[in-house]
């Protein structure tokens, strides 16, 4: 394709795009904004590998890393744990934006204007639909599951051990080493009926399902974490050492537990944050990706415009431009594919 | 790119099918290390993860060379992109390899610290 409509660019005077490119030859017979932009983004390929690269440092340095199927089992609407599903969706939701970027050079390059419009604009959809996937998962990470840039709720255990009933004796609840946990955080009300409100899986110990109704916790119905009287006896009122959980001054739930196994085993522990550079790194990182997406479609948007006022249409270039967004386009659903090996496969 | 438009087309829908394809098994490959999918089977992690990293590296293939149009380029341009990006190669081990011994010295400082209470 390329060297067809470089040829007719070669033979077309009226052509001053490449003016200050125009040479006996077309270097990597390319035009020059195409190459330029395959430069820029092997420059933020760089970027991106400098901060993925920095997320691994830091997680081999850790003795433990939350478990990335236990912190992202969200789904909207549904109860329960289903493990990378609303990953997997925005995953398609982007491949297939890629899909249709590719449908809509090709409709340039026989410049068929209506038809990269249609392609242009279920493009912008898909990267709309990514974005708003990206906003609920990070509502229920901020909003409900309380993890912040530095603050890490999600903690792994490195021993196996028993978590205390209220009573603070062993319950039946036990844990492996490796396993991760969600810290809950309690609000303190003035009146009973705030705190189990807010905490309603304190009080709601005997119907794991039924504590999800409460809205509080995503991660409630799973994970055991109610069933077997576990902490059904107080609504943690206050901050302070209740028999099976620390309550620490901003609400967050540090159960206790015994260690069953190994060097400590039978010392008393209670539940510690996990590494804070996670929450640090999984919201820049996502984040920087989000903010690629959201600037793509704000380009995507304006050259498609720019396609239907027929402003390309005298570059007889075959739509170069689009051609050029598309190369960003796929370029931002390449960086996810490592995103997603990265933060949620690996 | 194929020079027909209906050729390309074609391309272009079987490459975003085999990347679906990648994608679930991808997916499913992650789950049965997690012991998801055989109830409580954790298979390897060094097989699991290698096959997952492999499996990526084909979709960046896959998008790099048919969606971006790589494929279809003059060497030079495709070299001048891809050769710098295997520094990164180094960059990965190097780093990698720090990390880890960054945890090995906490575990030393840790029983460091236990010696000099025990005195």
């Amino acid at each position: 394709m390329a060297t067809d409509t470089l040829d007719k660019k070669h033979t077309d005077h009226d052509s001053t795009a490449n003016a200050s490119w125009d040479g006996a030859e077309y270097p990597f017979k390319v035009g020059y904004g195409k190459l330029m932009i395959w430069y820029f983004l092997l420059s933020d390929a760089f970027t991106f590998a400098g901060f993925l690269i920095a997320y691994g440092t830091l997680r081999f340095s850790m003795p433990s890393w939350p478990v990335p199927d236990y912190v992202f089992s969200t789904f909207p609407f549904l109860e329960g744990h289903h493990p990378l599903l609303f990953v997997t969706l925005m995953t398609f939701v982007l491949l297939f934006s890629s899909f249709t970027m590719i449908r809509a050079v090709q409709e340039g390059h026989r410049e068929n204007r209506r038809g990269v419009a249609i392609w242009m604009g279920l493009t912008i959809l898909g990267g709309l639909g990514f974005l708003g996937c990206q906003a609920w998962e990070w509502t229920t990470l901020i909003g409900k599951e309380h993890m912040s840039v530095t603050t890490n709720p999600f903690g792994t255990h490195t021993e196996a051990g028993i978590y205390l009933g209220a009573d603070g004796k062993e319950s039946a609840e036990t844990f492996k080493s490796g396993s991760t946990y969600l810290m809950h955080r309690v609000t303190f009300g003035d009146t009973h009926e705030a705190a189990t409100a807010a905490h309603g899986e304190a009080t709601a110990p005997a119907h794991a399902e039924g504590e999800a109704a409460t809205g509080e916790t995503t991660h409630a119905a799973e994970m055991a974490h109610a069933a077997e009287g576990g902490h059904g006896a107080h609504a943690y009122a206050a901050p302070g050492d209740y028999p099976d959980a620390v309550v620490d001054e901003r609400g967050f739930v540090h159960r206790k537990y015994i260690v069953s196994e190994g060097e400590h085993a039978g010392s008393t522990k209670s539940e510690a944050f996990g590494p804070k550079a996670f929450g640090a790194l999984f919201f820049f990182i996502t984040g920087f990706h989000g903010f690629h997406v959201f600037s793509g479609v704000c380009f995507l948007l304006i050259i498609m415009i720019n396609v239907l006022s027929g402003i390309y249409v005298s570059r007889r270039n075959g739509n170069e431009m689009v051609e050029k967004i598309g190369l960003y386009w796929h370029f931002v659903d390449l960086v996810w594919v490592f995103v997603f090996l990265v933060f949620y496969l690996l | 790119m194929a020079h027909d438009y209906t050729g390309a087309k074609k391309i272009a829908l079987k490459t975003i099918i085999i990347l679906a394809v990648v994608t679930v098994i991808e997916v499913l490959v992650a789950l049965t290390g997690k012991g998801y999918i055989i109830d409580g089977y954790h298979a390897p992690k060094v097989i699991m993860n290698t096959l997952m990293i492999g499996m990526s590296l084909y979709k960046a293939y896959l998008i790099v060379f048919e969606f971006m149009h790589m494929k279809y380029e003059a060497k030079g341009l495709m070299l001048s992109v891809l050769l710098p990006v295997c520094l990164l190669i180094w960059a990965i081990i190097a780093f990698l390899y720090e990390g880890n011994a960054w945890k090995g010295n906490r575990v030393k400082i840790q029983e460091r610290n236990k010696i000099e209470i025990a005195k």
